[in-house]
């Protein structure tokens, strides 16, 4: 790890446990990670593993049951209202369900114009902000005149998730977490999707949080992998070493039961 | 000599909307199936998949409308038959259809056992009870699935077991071609091996005696068949085997879906992945001419003129564009080595 890069975002021994009793679920458990300015990091597990509630606890949407957030080098403070917005200036999440992270009843304009104001902007003349709208639109290959007016859900799930990559274009965070961004979508279109994610990060200069089952798709995209198993981290390290060189025995049966293109798929471990 | 177990010519057919506006979803497809084999049909979501896995079994019910076109099931031509015919005779029994998702349309207040019964006696009213779970259990222990079960509720089945199962069932009657539509895509990686691996078996066993295979994940696809259509807006664009289509594309869209292909293998990383700017066309009012021809990169001012025919190439393989195959070769090398510079 280059020493003179920032540490943004860690956590250590985080962990959350829902209900109690017979039905106590160990969602995450003793999680520790670090993520260095600008790096791209990935979690990888199967479903169920506690990925998504990871995602929530280090963007403050839920509370956490043990464990400390530190955020650029202190320890994050978002018990208030003001402090929480001012912390979410800096992270950002794009879902698996692009449908479910919006208030259905806002307009595409509305949903835009939120980041704007979000962004300080609220005093923009209304010219300005139809630029920063249209510049947002086709960055992500969609028309703004065409979207005005119109409600999220009357958008294909594709158009969605680029609408959802314009969001984080105006919103510009220093981290993105972007949780399961491509699954709902097919093959051919997550190229695009990436290409567009990408292609961002070089832009804003957006260090990334990539959340995902696709143990070939975080090998796409990322600088270091962690790979998760019933909320536990079981294997972490460069994206070379976990996906060419695994250790463990879960890692190696994860990337023996993907389908590949140069390598035998041995149908025989099952 | 190889015994074609499916043949379809030329098959058109459409929806017809509430709004009567004409969707085509399958224009002038032809196929062929050989015993003993599996073909797979690739395409982004929306380009007629599915479609054409209710079109090719003769499963006509509005709005799904047939047009024109000949099917024949193992010499047996089915053309013209009437849906509700074909619900009784060819359905399960000569073909078998797993629609995506099947698993969560099991019946949640029925045990499996009951399912079966119902699939079978809608073919054999006179057949017992004990006779039907006589011949379940029989399957199922050939397919390595618990017996157990059978006597259970779905819910009590994880994912991957609810889709064994469904596949196991659908298998009973012993179909000629057994169509597999988007079969483990909801699965996790694990599960979706044990599915693959029971596909393998039905046909290494002789339950069943060929396969279609339909999914946008191509390296899956890749695994599974023999032979690999790529469909693009209702048409097929390219078929060939699956080395062929997926190692050395010919039509500029299945390049690009090639070039999409992610995978956790050395060298992936260093690749650009391939983007195909753009979306599908609207059914309800494809481009004439070449129903790629807006997105595509080599596009000529005659790809917009007329439709565009299959062109023969080397091999048994065949591409819808108007670029001769060696020219296309000639473009692509000059692009890799472009690329690698
Ligand atoms: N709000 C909740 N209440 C109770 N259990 C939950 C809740 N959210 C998630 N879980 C449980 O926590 C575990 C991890 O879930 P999740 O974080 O969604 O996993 P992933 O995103 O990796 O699929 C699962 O067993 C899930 O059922
Ligand atoms: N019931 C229907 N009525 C009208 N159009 C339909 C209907 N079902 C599917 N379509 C249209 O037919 C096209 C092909 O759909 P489908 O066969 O489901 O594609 P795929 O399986 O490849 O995703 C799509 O454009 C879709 O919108
Ligand atoms: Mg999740
Ligand atoms: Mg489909």
């Amino acid at each position: 790890m280059p020493v003179e890069k920032e540490l943004y975002l860690s956590a250590s021994g985080l962990t959350k446990v829902f209900g109690f009793g017979r039905q106590k679920t160990v969602a995450v458990d003793h999680v520790d990670l670090n993520l260095y300015e600008g790096e791209v990091i990935s979690i990888v597990g199967e479903s169920g593993s506690g990925k998504t509630t990871l995602a929530k606890m280090l963007l403050g949407l839920i509370s956490t049951t043990e464990g400390d957030i530190y955020f650029q080098g202190k320890k994050r403070d978002i018990s208030t209202h003001r402090k929480k917005k001012e912390y979410w200036k800096n992270i950002q999440a794009i879902f698996q369900d692009p449908f479910s992270s919006y208030n259905i009843f806002n307009k595409i304009d509305t949903v835009l114009l939120d980041c704007i104001h979000m962004r300080g902007g609220r005093k923009f003349p209304y010219a300005k902000k139809v630029e920063l709208m249209t510049e947002a639109c086709s960055f992500v290959n969609l028309k703004f005149e065409e979207l005005t007016n119109k409600y999220p859900f009357e958008l294909s799930g594709g158009q969605m998730q680029r609408l959802m990559i314009a969001r984080i274009f105006l919103l510009k965070p220093k981290i993105l977490l972007a949780d399961e961004p491509t699954s709902m979508i097919d093959a051919c279109s997550r190229a695009t999707i990436l290409d567009m994610l990408m292609q961002l990060r070089k832009e804003i200069g957006m260090t990334i949080i990539f959340i995902t089952h696709d143990i070939g798709l975080a090998y796409y995209v990322s600088d270091s992998v962690y790979i998760m198993e019933h909320g536990k981290f079981v294997e972490s390290g460069s994206a070379d070493d976990v996906i060419l060189r695994p250790k463990e025995p879960y890692t190696k049966r994860l990337l023996n039961d993907v389908p590949k293109i140069y390598e035998e798929w041995d149908l025989s471990t099952v | 000599m190889s015994n074609t177990m499916l043949e379809v010519r030329e098959l058109t057919t459409k929806y017809i909307t509430r709004f009567r506006e004409d969707v085509y979803a399958v224009d002038h497809v032809s196929l062929k199936v050989e015993e003993g084999k599996t073909l797979g049909i690739a395409g982004e979501s929306g380009c007629g998949k599915s479609t054409l896995a209710l079109s090719l079994m003769g499963y006509y019910f509005p709005p799904l409308h047939y047009t024109s076109g000949e099917i024949i099931i193992d010499g047996h031509n089915i053309t013209g038959m009437d849906p509700d015919v074909v619900r009784k005779m060819i359905l399960g029994a000569e073909i078998a259809y797993i629609p995506q998702a099947a698993m969560n349309a099991l019946n949640p207040t029925q045990k499996i056992i009951h399912f079966i019964e119902d699939v079978i006696q809608e073919h054999d009213l006179y057949v017992t009870k004990k006779d039907i779970y006589e011949r379940a259990r029989i399957l199922f222990e050939t397919l390595g699935l618990p017996a157990e079960v059978l006597q259970k509720y779905p819910v009590e089945l994880s994912g991957g077991m609810k889709q064994r199962t469904v596949i196991a069932v659908s298998v009973l009657l012993l179909p000629k071609v057994l169509i597999a539509d988007e079969p483990s895509s909801a699965l996790d990686v694990t599960s979706q091996k044990m599915v693959i691996k029971m596909l393998r078996q039905l046909m290494e066993t002789g339950l069943i005696s060929s396969m279609i295979f339909i999914t946008h994940e191509l390296p899956l696809l890749y695994n599974v068949t023999d032979d690999i259509m790529v469909m693009y807006a209702g048409q097929i664009v390219e078929k060939g085997t699956a080395q062929e289509t997926v190692f050395d594309p010919l039509h500029p869209y299945s390049k690009g879906l090639m070039g999409s292909i992610i995978v956790p293998e050395k060298g992936l990383r260093d690749v650009k992945l391939a983007a195909i700017p753009g979306v599908p066309p609207n059914l309800k009012n494809p481009p004439a001419g070449c129903r790629f021809a807006p997105r595509c990169k080599y596009v000529r001012e005659e790809c917009t003129l007329h439709s565009i025919p299959m062109h023969e190439a080397a091999g048994r393989r065949a591409y819808r564009c108007i670029i001769p195959e060696k020219e296309l070769r000639e473009i692509y090398a000059k692009e890799a080595y472009r690329n690698a510079r």
